[in-house]
């Protein structure tokens, strides 16, 4: 089911937490929803799901208005933060809960509610925990049933707010793959909100960075990642150094102040050299050095007196013979140019 | 994890303060006289006056005890104590359920009026009560001559006595209910709008059965005040008996007419419920504190 949000604005009080947004979403599409805390993730995520009600705008599923109707009729399977299991069932039933409220005309029979519940019971591998109740559970086990309840009951579409936000490191990888994995055998359209750019990037079809109650881009992961659109999404989207400067005939001056022009360049995309490397170079002195880790993380301090963040590999690094407080010349081998807003 | 077990060991290690080694406890003298204290003001306070109403009860033989429910004026009093508890105990689980709902779940205009006007019971004198109940449908009173022209008496009569005890009740159910309904926050709820559940099903199927232990609990308070109420009632009653009198009223005529062990009698009845709901109250604790160890323990299980 293709999903399409036109010109949604929700006011909380005086804050803004949605300025007219748009979005569109194909059928079958894993899209990520990623932004800062307060940037209206949550309440788009919300907005489609009926939970909350836009103050102007319109969401279709598939070309139909749906703004109108209550989160019951939308038919979207929904994955709280939290995971909101009902604490007083089992995991059976609370799988079967979707199955169990339908009109008796609608509802399955006791067999094929059972046939349903186990199947989905193996798709998330907890077979053995059909009888043992959420608080029994880890955080892992907790969030996997609150995904079989929501595909219990079929859903057009499947909605899920911060799917991994409350589960540790490792587990969150695991699930996320696993995620990956469901997502890929089953193809409802999805849409997951995450503040972690490294979430959003790994899993996601499609990527909405979001800022300030707007979508500031959305594109492919790679499209995001390698070409921001605007200043927020390249400062959002992995680590960046920031310059002001001014742009001339495809030609970037940097450290001229209050030129109007902001060029970023991402940590990687800086070589350090011991001798000056051509003309488009400057003048840093180290200042640290991590070097644990795949890559070597190096600070340094620019001549005019800017921090400025430098990544390497291994290699490199032996080659160079790095150390602390020592003159280099660092290099910009790509660099990203914006006006100043 | 690893700096309280530290602090454990240490604590261990300063010995001879009190038996336990714990930092925090105490000399023995101290602990004993404290609970000596305790064990002291409880006897005289609540085990004397227990022992004294069933050893009056019981003064003149076990006959003459149960004769004392033969007279049909004390029959009539324990009957109208249980319609009012009936009819008083449902009506306010149901108001209860609604305002602990209301408050706990939505943001509303007045909300904290409506908190303090539901403790409000509690904080009024019941004789204050059932004078305005009086002001309100007595004879001289607002609605009551027009009530009485329409042949309902209010005061001096059955339903009074129910509306007293309806006030004085009206806040058991609904105390214990917010705390637990405010603590556990919407989102069990918007799941089951989101699997397509009705509103009602989704309080019938989740809302109550997570709240069901401080409701039962609700109710248990809720009926031993309302057989227990005296002044209120005492006001809009009249003490008519066999028609008026509820079981605490009938025990103090019998007390003034000497009549003590029939008094007593119908005392301990009422001691002996309050036994009953001291009892049932445990249980439910118990009950539910094992429902609740139950899942911890299989969660330590799980996470050794």
């Amino acid at each position: 089911m293709s999903i399409s949000v036109r010109g949604i604005r929700k006011d909380f009080g005086n804050f803004e937490a949605l300025k007219d947004v748009d979005l569109e979403i194909p059928d079958g599409q894993l899209v990520a929803l990623l932004g800062p805390s307060g940037s209206g993730k949550t309440t788009l995520l919300r907005i489609i799901a009926g939970l909350e009600f836009a103050d102007c705008g319109t969401v279709q599923f598939d070309g139909t208005d749906i703004s109108d109707q209550t989160a019951g009729e939308r038919h979207v399977g929904f994955v709280f933060q939290h995971y909101a299991l009902f604490r007083h069932m089992t995991v059976f039933e609370n799988i079967a809960f979707g199955l169990r409220v339908r009109p008796r005309r609608l509802r399955p029979s006791e067999n094929q509610i059972r046939a349903r519940v186990q199947e989905l019971l193996a798709l998330i591998q907890l077979q053995n925990q059909a009888q043992r109740y959420p608080s029994q559970l880890s955080g892992g086990q907790r969030q996997r049933v609150a995904l079989a309840r929501a595909l219990a009951v079929e859903p057009g579409v499947l909605l899920l707010d911060e799917p991994f936000g409350s589960l540790d490191a490792k587990v969150r990888q695991e699930l996320r793959r696993w995620l990956r994995q469901l997502h890929d055998e089953v193809h409802i359209t999805s849409v997951f909100v995450t503040h972690d750019q490294e979430e959003a990037l790994e899993v996601a079809d499609l990527v909405a960075v979001m800022n300030q109650g707007r979508i500031e881009q959305i594109g492919s992961p790679e499209d995001v990642y390698n070409h921001p659109a605007t200043p927020f999404v390249y400062n959002f989207l992995g680590n960046v150094n920031l310059f002001h400067g001014r742009v001339d005939d495809g030609k970037a001056y940097i450290q001229e102040t209050d030129t109007g022009n902001l060029a970023f360049v991402r940590p990687h995309l800086l070589e350090i050299t011991r001798q000056p490397n051509g003309a488009s170079h400057f003048r840093a002195t180290t200042t640290h050095i991590n070097s644990a880790g795949p890559v070597v993380k190096v600070d340094a301090v620019t001549e005019w007196g800017a921090p400025v963040h430098v990544e390497m590999s291994q290699e490199r690094f032996h080659a160079l013979q790095l150390a602390k407080n020592e003159l280099v010349f660092v290099t910009p081998k790509d660099i990203a140019v914006f006006q100043k807003r | 994890m690893a700096a309280s077990t530290q602090w454990q060991v240490q604590a261990q290690a300063a010995p001879r303060r009190g038996a336990g080694g714990l930092a925090i406890s105490e000399p023995a003298l101290v602990r004993w006289v404290l609970v000596g204290i305790a064990v002291v003001f409880l006897g005289m306070f609540l085990v004397l006056p227990l022992v004294v109403v069933f050893a009056t009860a019981f003064q003149k033989g076990i006959g003459f005890y149960f004769r004392a429910f033969e007279d049909p004026d004390t029959l009539a009093a324990i009957r109208l104590t249980l319609l009012a508890a009936a009819i008083a105990v449902p009506l306010n689980v149901a108001f209860g359920i609604a305002a602990a709902w209301v408050i706990g779940k939505f943001d509303f205009l007045g909300k904290s009026l409506l908190i303090t006007l539901i403790d409000l019971p509690f904080s009024v004198s019941p004789v204050v009560a059932g004078l305005t109940f009086v002001l309100l449908f007595g004879l001289q009173g607002l609605v009551g001559p027009w009530l009485i022209a329409h042949g309902v008496r209010v005061i001096f009569a059955v339903p009074g006595i129910v509306l007293a005890t309806i006030f004085v009740t009206f806040p058991f159910v609904a105390r214990e209910l917010l705390p637990m309904i405010q603590s556990q926050g919407n989102d069990e709820e918007e799941a089951a709008l989101t699997l397509g559940a009705s509103g009602w099903q989704t309080f019938t199927r989740v809302t109550l059965p997570n709240v069901k232990w401080a409701l039962i609990y609700g109710v248990i308070l809720c009926n031993a005040r309302a057989m227990g109420e005296f002044g209120a009632v005492s006001v809009v009653s009249g003490h008519i008996r066999g028609l008026t009198n509820t079981m605490p009223l009938h025990i103090e005529i019998l007390y003034n007419d000497y009549q003590f062990v029939a008094a007593f009698a119908v005392a301990s009845l009422l001691a002996l419920l309050a036994l009953t709901t001291l009892l049932v109250k445990s249980l439910v604790e118990w009950k539910a504190a094992q429902q609740f160890a139950a899942q911890s323990a299989s969660d330590t299980e799980r996470i050794q």
